[in-house]
């Protein structure tokens, strides 16, 4: 009863008040929406001048003529092509592959069979995730060299033959939600455990270990500290390095090559496969992210 | 349905279990042992010494930590990152969490929004950096152009060091994308009938927003305060590409203040001690996560054990 006559009130209230509510939310959004955007639109308006255009005040966002061949002529400047080739075949894909199979592996363990002591470990596993990388730099970095692996993706793909505990936490996660009865039913039927993760808990798990793969992929994408520590040859430059190499040109006096313009074209190539990575799986990074807490 | 706990099992088959459940996770333990517990053990040692690549470790005791103390860069290094993580981790928390309640209404578009504001999360890095210098140059960058339609008068963002700072938060703004994405989850995740009960009571709006929101999203918030923490703790490439620590150290974070002593100035025990102090702070922000724990680990499958 009281409901009932509470709602028109509430009502009433939508039609004055709310409209206005609901304006300045709209306003609100599309603003900060813009203000988020604007970055991408900059680093394109940007890569589409020629020198005259990028250093004139006010900005002018369409420039006119457009100069796409910056896209060209800036990826082509250095190297570009064998750039992306690191990153991509000697990095991403290597430690993407090792990353994701070995992680899967160690969540298994931690979710799939019940031993003494599982918990226990699993805690401190989950404890090292804190425990930044940058920590054990220096160690590392004396001990890659001591095997003689400088200049090589050894120390950056290596390490992921153990795995990596955001990931084995999320995937111990995604485990623990397929019904255990399907192992045990494999189990009868005589299959050993690489057998049961082969065919049945992998195939299941398919979209948290597609999310687990593009972050790694990402990761390797985007790293800069890694590759700065281990590689100081050009010819094995990763993009992230590469583009270091144009950026310098930009402190370099009486240099009249297009160097703000191109640094913006070869921004924009690598940041275009992270937003169509990001569409090929979008609901795979929201739920990825949100059932671990896990930031990009 | 009819599967045998744990415990009812023969033992030589929990005894079998338990030898295949360390082959399965031998991976992570083994690269446990080797490259954090080892190195971290290795480094401890190191920051003991004086260490220059391609020489031997000279044993000098506690001089590199008694140095560290005296140290003007050191201080300067720890506050510029204690600056940064207490003006953009709240400010970014704040934002993330005005940004999840906007898209947690049911608003028309919310995934188009949810898109344009995740997005810049998964940009970090390089692209990010050289991308940011541009907008920041104080003449001819699109921020103080912006800033000139408010009446402002943009300052020379990273070339005054009374700004690069907050240049560095700025930019670490437009990240907070996944925080937002974690944090519609969590309003997702408060029960309904508990804003049924509240509005029976009469509470609404901001109110209800603090009685019941609010404290019912608080474990996440403080685990993605402490992640955040962690995380501003780690700036480096940012800071390396933008503006290598200028001007006049301003933007000089503890990892780069880090870095350079080891790698430009090779003197790696020293910079070992300083990674000995980092692994303390994260010890101790690591130790205040674990202590709530409970509070924000959802263990869904936890009854299966």
């Amino acid at each position: 009863m009281n409901v009932a006559i509470a709602k028109p009130v509430r009502h009433a209230r939508t039609s004055a008040v709310g409209v206005l509510i609901e304006v300045v939310k709209y306003t609100l959004l599309i603003g900060l929406a813009f203000s988020f955007f604007v970055p991408f639109l900059w680093m394109i308006s940007s890569a589409l001048k020629d020198d005259p255009q990028i250093y004139t005040v006010p900005p002018i966002w369409l420039p006119s003529p457009m100069h796409p061949e910056n896209f060209i002529n800036g990826w082509t400047k250095f190297n570009f092509t064998k750039f992306a080739a690191n990153s991509i075949v000697r990095y991403a894909i290597p430690s993407t592959i090792l990353v994701t199979l070995s992680s899967a592996v160690v969540a298994y363990g931690f979710s799939r069979l019940r031993w003494h002591g599982r918990d226990l470990l699993f805690g401190l596993c989950l404890a090292t995730i804190m425990i930044p990388f940058q920590v054990v730099m220096v160690p590392l970095f004396i001990t890659f060299k001591t095997l003689g692996w400088l200049n090589s993706y050894m120390p950056l793909v290596i390490p992921g033959i153990f795995g990596s505990p955001w990931f084995i936490f999320m995937l111990r996660q995604f485990f623990l939600t397929i019904p255990e009865e399907l192992s045990d039913a494999a189990r009868i039927d005589g299959a050993g455990e690489i057998g049961i993760l082969f065919r049945i808990v992998l195939p299941l798990a398919r979209p948290a270990l597609i999310v687990v793969a593009l972050f790694q992929f990402l990761g390797a994408w985007n790293d800069y500290l890694g590759p700065l520590l281990y590689i100081n040859k050009e010819d094995l430059f990763p993009l992230a390095l590469g583009i270091g190499i144009l950026r310098r040109m930009t402190g370099e006096t009486g240099t009249t090559a297009l160097v703000y313009p191109y640094l913006m074209a070869v921004s924009t190539i690598i940041t275009v496969p992270i937003i169509i990575a990001y569409f090929l799986a979008q609901r795979r990074f929201i739920e990825g992210i949100t059932t671990t807490g896990m930031k990009g | 349905m009819a599967t045998a706990p744990a415990r009812t099992r023969p033992g030589h088959l929990a005894r079998r279990e338990a030898l295949i459940g360390y082959v399965f996770i031998s991976p992570w333990l083994i690269g446990f042992l080797v490259f954090l517990a080892g190195p971290i053990l290795a480094s401890l040692g190191l920051s003991f010494t004086q260490y220059k690549p391609g020489q031997i470790p000279i044993w000098v005791g506690l001089a590199n930590y008694v140095r560290m103390f005296g140290d003007e860069l050191f201080y300067l290094s720890l506050s510029v990152t204690t600056k940064y993580t207490l003006i953009s981790v709240p400010l970014g928390l704040a934002i993330a969490l005005g940004l999840a309640l906007l898209l947690n209404q049911k608003v028309p578009g919310q995934r188009f929004f949810r898109t344009v504001f995740y997005v810049p999360s998964l940009i970090s890095g390089v692209a990010m950096a050289i991308v940011f210098a541009w907008i920041f140059n104080s003449r001819f960058g699109i921020l103080n152009y912006l800033l000139s339609f408010l009446k402002l008068d943009g300052p020379n963002w990273l070339s005054d060091p009374d700004f690069t700072l907050s240049a560095f938060v700025l930019m670490s703004l437009w990240g907070v994308g996944s925080t937002v994405v974690i944090f519609i989850a969590a309003l997702q995740g408060v029960p309904v009938a508990l804003y049924e009960a509240a509005s029976l009571d009469g509470a609404v709006g901001w109110r209800r927003f603090i009685h019941i929101t609010l404290p019912m999203i608080s474990p996440v918030v403080l685990f993605a305060a402490i992640t955040g923490v962690i995380g501003t703790f780690q700036t480096f490439a940012v800071s390396y590409i933008m503006t290598s620590g200028g001007p006049a150290n301003a933007s000089l974070f503890y990892l780069l203040y880090l870095y350079k002593n080891a790698f430009n100035w090779f003197e790696m025990g020293y910079a070992s001690a300083l990674a000995w102090f980092l692994f303390l702070i994260i010890l101790i922000c690591t130790g205040l996560l674990l202590r709530t724990s409970d509070l924000w680990v959802h263990y869904e499958g936890l009854g299966k054990k």
